[in-house]
């Protein structure tokens, strides 16, 4: 076998192979989707016009209903392996970079799901008008996978925390924070401004440039957290 | 440090306190010229904020490649450091900005910033109180703060892209506007400050080495033993 | 070929409490060595230790082939663990998991190899059950298939024989006996009926 190759397999047995657990379980995906449906609902039905709430507001508050449904799911991966048992299994056979980019795959999917789910819901309920959608659509899967990217390796040091409670919470919002902003800041450009594109390339780039700063940061750390 | 450098730290810091009152010039342009003053113990209290946080992260880098425990207390005392030098920020920027632009938080970039800093140390402490072991707890805090690092380091270059900024760009090194008499004092309070940066950072050591030794006295303790070794290089 | 594991040394530490101080000893391929002592006297620890999961305080451990040092990707190679505390995933069936660790170590293997292997272990009639609905004995003799899975040069058993009955402990027997004759095979115990599977390696006080 092809060692500099390994890690690529390595990772998708453990993407596959969390995807598998998860379907059967549903630990992550039910916490998630609930959080973020339960929450959209509310907003909703507090917010749908004819409230008066500005859009700049919307954006905000779309965007905090996405962190926060990512902090309900997102460290599962990580705690169910150390809760089971089996990290030590996975340890034994997958190397720290071939299990650190499969969880990563599966928050980002997660994420992806999660938005798919929430996003077309929340503009139907609280009637925005996108002026952008392509860019809405881009904004959305570059913020999902930069909040992915954030809080993966936070959710493995969670995973090995004494008492768990809300700390990845807690943890997750600093190192998730400047995704965060400038999702919002991209999302108000899409929703209301002219030559949305425009406006909003720094915001993309800045997400792009966040995704290739934390993901060799986090693998640079990842192997001090996993391995004991 | 020894007594005379902490008497002269005394002295210099007193000095530097008692010209930024009678020596310093009021600062024309300002709307209160006379609270400005208080701006030459803000900024470095806002600079060592940011340099405890460099600390931090480099004892945290240095620890996951030697894993000595003194290394963690050190980066550890770094970050209790960094909270303390953020409030003391936070507090006399609040009161300037009263007096400046008539509300004491204005989301200003650099007070974002700050605040943000004082929630990645909180997190870190936080992280600390949840892990009982020791090797474990500096490792995992370790990891955290090189993945907060270069997520401080994104927001504080992002924030003036989003937000506009109250507060002057590039004063601290080369400004015409303001007299040169606010660099002198500025920077000997940063002196000052620094000195007692370093001084209770030491402090901080040693209250861990205390406790080290005192841990070893009551039973074999292997992990003392290291730190103590420590102690010595 | 060659096969050589060194303990230089080892102690364990953690916080106040020294767990292993000072252990060293060699072993090399083939045959079967057994670490003793009573509960709590860092049997797992140790073995643990070897195997890679945990970083020793001081001192190192050292896998040799052929007088080379092996990298941890190739030590992840060659070995296979089975203990108490290291668990399969119970909600996915017998042939997922043996499927996950076999893929995950990259052997090209089909389901067909796969369920001759637990026919072996005679589990094929239920490599469609998740492992959840399995007595002790079943999960007992599909973890060492998993152990076994990429043939490792080094096998490692912590307490292989608890809650197992005597068809267990036989095949445990025949696996050990297997494996001594081409690779290296360490067990933990301090069970009077598994003080015969090797010579003593390392002898651990309380």
């Amino acid at each position: 076998m092809n060692r500099s190759s390994g890690w690529v397999h390595e990772a998708f047995a453990v993407f596959a192979k969390d995807w598998l657990l998860e379907l059967r379980t549903r630990v992550a995906l039910g916490a998630v989707v609930l959080f973020a449906v339960t929450s959209v609902v509310a907003s909703g039905f507090a917010l749908a016009p004819p409230s008066g709430v500005p859009a700049e507001v919307k954006t905000a508050l779309l965007w905090v209903v996405v962190f926060f449904a990512a902090v309900a799911g997102l460290s599962r991966v990580f705690v169910v392996e150390e809760e089971t048992r089996t990290a030590d299994s996975l340890r034994l056979a997958v190397s720290p970079t071939g299990v650190f980019v499969g969880k990563l795959l599966f928050n980002a999917v997660l994420m992806w799901g999660l938005c798919l789910v929430t996003v077309p819901l929340y503009l139907l309920l609280l009637e925005v008008p996108v002026r952008s959608a392509s860019l809405f659509v881009t904004v959305v899967v570059l913020g999902s996978t930069a909040l992915a990217c954030a809080t993966t390796a936070v959710g493995a040091i969670v995973a090995k925390a004494t008492t768990r409670g809300a700390l990845f919470g807690v943890l997750s919002f600093p190192v998730a924070l400047p995704p965060l902003l400038v999702a919002i800041h991209g999302t108000k450009a899409a929703w209301l401004s002219g030559g949305a594109w425009r406006v909003a390339t720094g915001d993309l780039q800045v997400l792009v440039g966040f995704i290739l700063v934390i993901v060799p940061a986090s693998l640079l750390v990842f192997e001090h957290i996993w391995s004991e | 440090m020894n007594t005379t450098g902490k008497i002269l730290t005394g002295i210099w810091i007193a000095g530097v306190t008692v010209a930024a009152f009678l020596w310093l010039p009021p600062a024309q342009g300002f709307r209160s010229p006379e609270a400005a003053r208080i701006v030459v113990f803000h900024v470095p209290c806002a600079v060592l904020t940011f340099v405890a946080f460099l600390v931090n992260a480099v004892y945290s880098w240095l620890y996951l490649r030697s894993r000595h425990p003194l290394t963690d207390a050190k980066a550890n005392a770094a970050a209790e450091l960094g909270m303390l030098f953020a409030v003391l920020a936070t507090v006399t920027g609040s009161l300037f900005a009263m007096e400046q632009w008539g509300s004491a938080w204005n989301w200003d970039p650099r007070e974002t910033s700050i605040v943000m800093l004082m929630l990645v140390y909180a997190a870190y402490f936080v992280l600390r109180g949840a892990v009982e072991e020791k090797s474990k707890r500096a490792r995992l805090s370790a990891a955290y703060a090189l993945l907060a690092f270069p997520a401080m380091v994104f927001l504080i270059w992002i924030l003036p892209r989003i937000v506009e900024s109250l507060h002057p760009t590039n004063t601290l090194f080369s400004r015409s506007g303001l007299d040169p008499s606010y660099r002198i004092t500025l920077w000997s309070f940063f002196a000052g400050l620094l000195a007692v940066f370093v001084w209770m950072f030491r402090l901080r050591l040693r209250v861990e080495l205390a406790e080290a030794r005192l841990r070893q006295q009551h039973h074999h303790d292997a992990v003392a033993e290291v730190t103590l070794a420590g102690e010595t290089r | 070929m060659n096969w050589q594991i060194e303990l230089r040394r080892i102690s364990k530490v953690f916080d106040e409490r020294v767990v292993l101080r000072d252990i060293s000893a060699t072993v090399t391929a083939p045959g079967a060595w057994t670490i003793l002592g009573p509960n709590g006297s860092g049997k797992s620890t140790l073995l643990r230790i070897i195997a890679g999961l945990l970083t020793p305080t001081e001192g190192e451990v050292l896998y040799l082939y052929n007088g080379e040092r092996l990298t941890a990707h190739q030590r992840r190679q060659s070995v296979g663990m089975v203990a108490p505390d290291i668990a399969l995933y119970r909600p996915l069936t017998a042939l997922e998991n043996l499927r996950f660790f076999a893929r995950a170590r990259g052997l090209p293997v089909r389901d067909s190899d796969l369920l001759r292997w637990l026919e072996r272990v005679q589990l094929r009639s239920r490599a469609h059950d998740p492992v959840a609905s399995f007595s002790t004995g079943m999960v007992q003799r599909l973890k060492l298939l998993t152990a076994l899975v990429h043939r490792p040069s080094v096998l490692l058993l912590d307490e292989p024989g608890s809650n197992l009955d005597e068809a267990g402990m036989e095949f445990i027997r025949e696996t050990v006996r297997e494996q001594a004759q081409h690779g290296i095979v360490i067990i933990a115990t301090n069970d009077t009926r598994e003080l015969g599977y090797g010579e003593p390696l390392v002898r651990l006080g309380a």
